[in-house]
């Protein structure tokens, strides 16, 4: 699990000085995933404590967003001034993208005829 | 409060241990809730977690930034997990690259839903010019969003909030939209919340299965940098 975690943030060290060398408009832990891909993929496998330790952080991915959630109370009276046009902006906007997405999604596949995996 | 209380709260409400404790078991707690429910999307434990905390911190009178130097151990992982992404995206390859072509055309139309969807609907219901920078980019990751929002002089502290939000809507509106349009496809639904979503839709993707996870995953990162790229050009159109 140390092993694993270790190849982790080495891949976002990395990844963080490479965005800063070349000034890439990307997060550091983005390229750092990519970095991880191009490196499992060299491998040709994962090792079972890699594959345990990514499952283990990310079944509980949603903990991670509290400290920045709780941020919210920073804006408290921005979003009560203007709660109506920010709360239409995120409900129906968000509602909008997830449809136009997986519609636009399901359409090509169907149309390229790529296999769509079924069931929920 | 007796002198030994009174001097009790000053040692803890200095020290980050206090806040790291409570932003865990607040997440603990909101989690064996949203299992409770049979792990119903309205139960979102990120929501839970956050009211409360929040009411707590007001409570007690307690800044962010006290709250912050604790929680922010909690916060950094977020980093080594955004890397870890890598491994489902891996185990699913075969599947992603036979997903090439719907991906793209996917990325393309649902990236310009959530800029144009966001800042016309804010802007039709009359919010003012620094709302409406700091809603442009509110569909994808944090810090992305926040360095763009700054390039076209929105408030990227306000755009972190509208962030949070939209995971929040996009984590709990997910599974009922979808299944009321009657839509299964494990890939596409795991893409579209992962796009309109970012990190908080993944990790609502990852609580359904590894598969939708890992192609929310990927969605995620390609709206990143795609927003990028859109947000800062279209600012300078309009």
């Amino acid at each position: 699990m140390i092993g694993a975690f270790s190849l982790f943030v080495l891949c976002q060290l990395v990844g963080e000085v490479l965005v800063r060398l070349a000034r890439l408009p990307v997060p550091g832990p983005v390229i750092g995933l990519v970095l991880l891909l191009g490196y499992l993929r060299w491998r040709g496998q994962v090792a079972n404590s890699v594959q345990q330790t990514a499952r283990r952080l990310l079944s509980h991915l949603s903990l991670l967003f509290i400290p920045a959630g709780t941020g919210v109370m920073l804006h408290i009276h921005k979003l009560k001034a203007e709660w109506f046009p920010i709360l239409a902006a995120l409900v129906v906007g968000t509602t909008l993208t997830l449809i136009v997405t997986v519609l636009v999604f399901v359409a090509v596949a169907r149309l390229t005829g790529a296999p769509a995996s079924s069931g929920k | 409060m007796p002198q030994s209380i009174s001097s009790i709260w000053v040692y803890l409400s200095a020290s980050p241990l206090l806040w790291l404790t409570a932003t865990l078991w607040a997440y603990l707690g909101a989690h064996w809730l949203h299992e409770r429910s049979g792990r119903n999307p309205l139960v979102n434990s990120v929501t839970i977690a956050v009211i409360v905390l929040i009411v707590v911190l007001l409570a007690t009178d307690t800044k962010y930034d006290t709250y912050f130097q604790g929680a922010q151990f909690v916060h950094f992982l977020l980093g080594p997990a955004t890397v870890a992404l890598a491994v489902p995206l891996y185990n699913n390859l075969a599947a992603v690259r036979r997903m090439f072509l719907p991906m793209m055309a996917a990325l393309v139309a649902g990236s310009a839903t959530a800029i144009a969807s966001g800042v016309g609907i804010a802007w039709l219901a009359g919010a003012d010019l620094v709302t409406l920078k700091s809603l442009a980019s509110k569909s994808v990751t944090t810090p992305i969003a926040m360095a763009v929002t700054e390039q076209i002089g929105g408030l990227p502290s306000l755009t972190a909030v509208f962030v949070i939000l939209t995971g929040i809507v996009g984590a709990i509106l997910v599974t009922p939209l979808f299944n009321a349009l009657g839509i299964h496809d494990k890939q596409a639904r795991g893409f579209a919340v992962g796009l309109a979503a970012h990190g908080i839709g993944t990790a609502r993707a990852f609580q359904v299965s590894d598969v939708s996870g890992a192609f929310a995953g990927i969605a995620m990162a390609l709206n990143g940098v795609i927003t990028a790229v859109l947000v800062p050009v279209l600012a300078r159109v309009f």
